[in-house]
């Protein structure tokens, strides 16, 4: 079953226009700040496909930024997210790419502050659900239809241990999981598809273990 | 756990409960969350409705300037007495535009099933709320019989334009409500079904074109027409008239339409009123003509 909840149907409760190019752009910015971890000073969005099109008329350009400013798909402000971004000084600027995406909503942000950057390819796949595809160049294979977490870590002997004993304590199983680095004993990717909701403590939980730098979570 | 329609009656009718009950007790079992949490999410989902079709109600323009306005012009015709229909079934329409002009012009609206169909559900239930006095429990229990009928859908074939053209939008939203409709006035599980059958029968075939891809137009009279065809199913339903097709054959068969349905057809804005010579002036002015040209 795709569908699992009845709130799948009657909801989400979002700002509009469309579920696909208003809540999932949103819910593709908050998993990039959310990944980053703090709100950063500047971002290039690159739209491709469908969005490329018609991002101005969906306001997919304003709902990216709401998400990087850390506003959910259901929060007022979000039609204002371009003038808010403004008073924080955080520079934003958006290009329409013509190469052909492999999905049609496709979206690549760079964000970045004086500290760091991060990079990462998101489509929306319909209804407001959303996948990460690509993040700071390690290349992801999630399904979309379970809730997953994805987790940058430090290279570190027991990370991958400790994660899932915290899992396994509150009684989640793992689906599909996927490790990757970009060299050994440098920053990794853990990106987890689980078959049982993942609440706010449970992030809590894994954002104490050590050698974590930042967990975010893609679908409810 | 119920799989199509039939199952779902089945379920209500051996435990002589409402389908409502049915889609509580499983989303209990599914999410592992209790009843109570459950039910206040659904009271919040109302209320994000009632507040939607009130600001729509007060009127409302989108960014492009395409939609607004048609909500309030409604129901001004409807305080001068004279239409020709009836006096509920237009408010339906009217509370219908209502939400969709303001998912237009960035407002909070409940999806049901989707953001471009968001205007049936709630447009019919604050239309017969007037006639059938439903208690608060009563509103609740129809988004959930509403999101019972949906969840079927969109297991078994789809919600989304872009998979199924509007008939997989409007027309699950049609159904929907048309079955929420004969359960809050009294009707039997299988009159529920009835009614979902007639309703997304009506919508079989029905593309997703929308100007300048834009959910706009025509989505928000696509909205009100979803209204209006749901709460004429509903009586129909009501007055004992059955679909010959059973309800999860005409869903079958939404799937199919929609899987033959030529991708111009399916929420790209190739095709329909999006390729009139009007609908592509439209997309010019608001995207440049690059844009209108493909």
């Amino acid at each position: 079953m795709k569908y699992k909840s009845v709130f799948d149907i009657i909801g989400p409760v979002m700002v509009g226009p469309s579920s696909s190019h208003t809540a999932g752009a949103v819910r593709i910015g908050l998993v990039a700040r959310k990944l980053f971890g703090r709100k950063p000073t500047w971002a290039r969005i690159s739209f491709y496909g469908s969005f490329a099109e018609t991002y101005r008329g969906h306001g997919t350009d304003v709902a990216i930024v709401a998400g990087l400013l850390g506003f959910d798909t259901f929060d007022e402000r979000l039609p204002n997210a371009l003038e808010i971004a403004r008073e924080e000084a955080v520079d934003v600027s958006f290009s329409a790419e013509e190469a052909i995406p492999h999905h049609p909503n496709t979206a690549r942000l760079r964000i970045g502050d004086d500290e760091g950057e991060l990079e990462l390819v998101g489509i929306s796949i319909g209804g407001g659900k959303i996948e990460i595809v690509e993040l700071n160049g390690f290349a992801l294979k999630l399904s979309g239809h379970h809730p997953a977490l994805l987790i940058m870590h430090n290279d570190r002997y027991g990370t991958i241990g400790a994660v899932a004993s915290v899992l396994a304590k509150q009684k989640i199983n793992i689906g599909h999981m996927e490790v990757s680095r970009k060299e050994k004993g440098k920053e990794a990717l853990m990106a987890i598809e689980v078959d049982q909701p993942l609440t706010d403590d449970l992030i809590g939980e894994l954002e104490q273990l050590p050698n974590i730098i930042q967990v975010a979570k893609l679908v409810d | 756990m119920f799989r199509n329609v039939a199952e779902l009656v089945a379920l209500a009718e051996k435990d002589n409960i409402k389908i409502a009950e049915v889609m509580i007790r499983q989303e209990v079992e599914v999410s592992g969350r209790s009843r109570e949490e459950i039910i206040a999410q659904m009271d919040r989902h109302l209320a994000v409705m009632e507040r939607a079709v009130e600001k729509g109600l007060r009127g409302v323009v989108s960014r492009s300037g395409l939609t607004g306005g048609d909500a309030v012009r409604m129901q001004r015709y409807i305080a001068g007495g004279r239409f020709l229909s009836g006096e509920t079934i237009l408010d339906a329409v009217s509370k219908a535009m209502a939400t969709n002009e303001v998912n237009a012009a960035m407002g909070v609206i409940c999806a049901t099933p989707t953001a471009g169909a968001a205007g049936v559900v709630p447009g019919t239930l604050f239309a017969v709320k007037e006639k059938l006095r439903p208690t608060r429990m009563e509103m609740i229990e129809f988004l959930f019989t509403a999101g019972a009928f949906g969840y079927i859908v969109a297991n078994n074939a789809s919600i989304s334009g872009a998979a199924g053209g509007c008939q997989a939008e409007v027309g699950s939203a049609a159904g929907m409500a048309a079955a929420a409709l004969v359960e809050l006035a009294g009707g039997t599980p299988s009159q529920a079904a009835e009614a979902m059958a007639i309703a997304l029968k009506n919508m079989l075939g029905l593309v997703c074109d929308p100007v300048a891809g834009l959910v706009e137009v025509p989505c928000v009279k696509r909205n009100a027409m979803g209204a209006a065809n749901a709460m004429i199913a509903a009586d129909m339903a009501l007055a004992g008239i059955k679909s010959r097709i059973p309800c999860d054959e005409v869903i079958e068969a939404m799937y199919r339409i929609g899987a033959a349905m030529p991708v111009a057809l399916k929420e790209t804005a190739q095709g329909g009123l999006a390729a009139t010579p009007t609908g592509r002036a439209i997309a010019a002015r608001i995207f440049g003509a690059s844009a209108a040209s493909k």
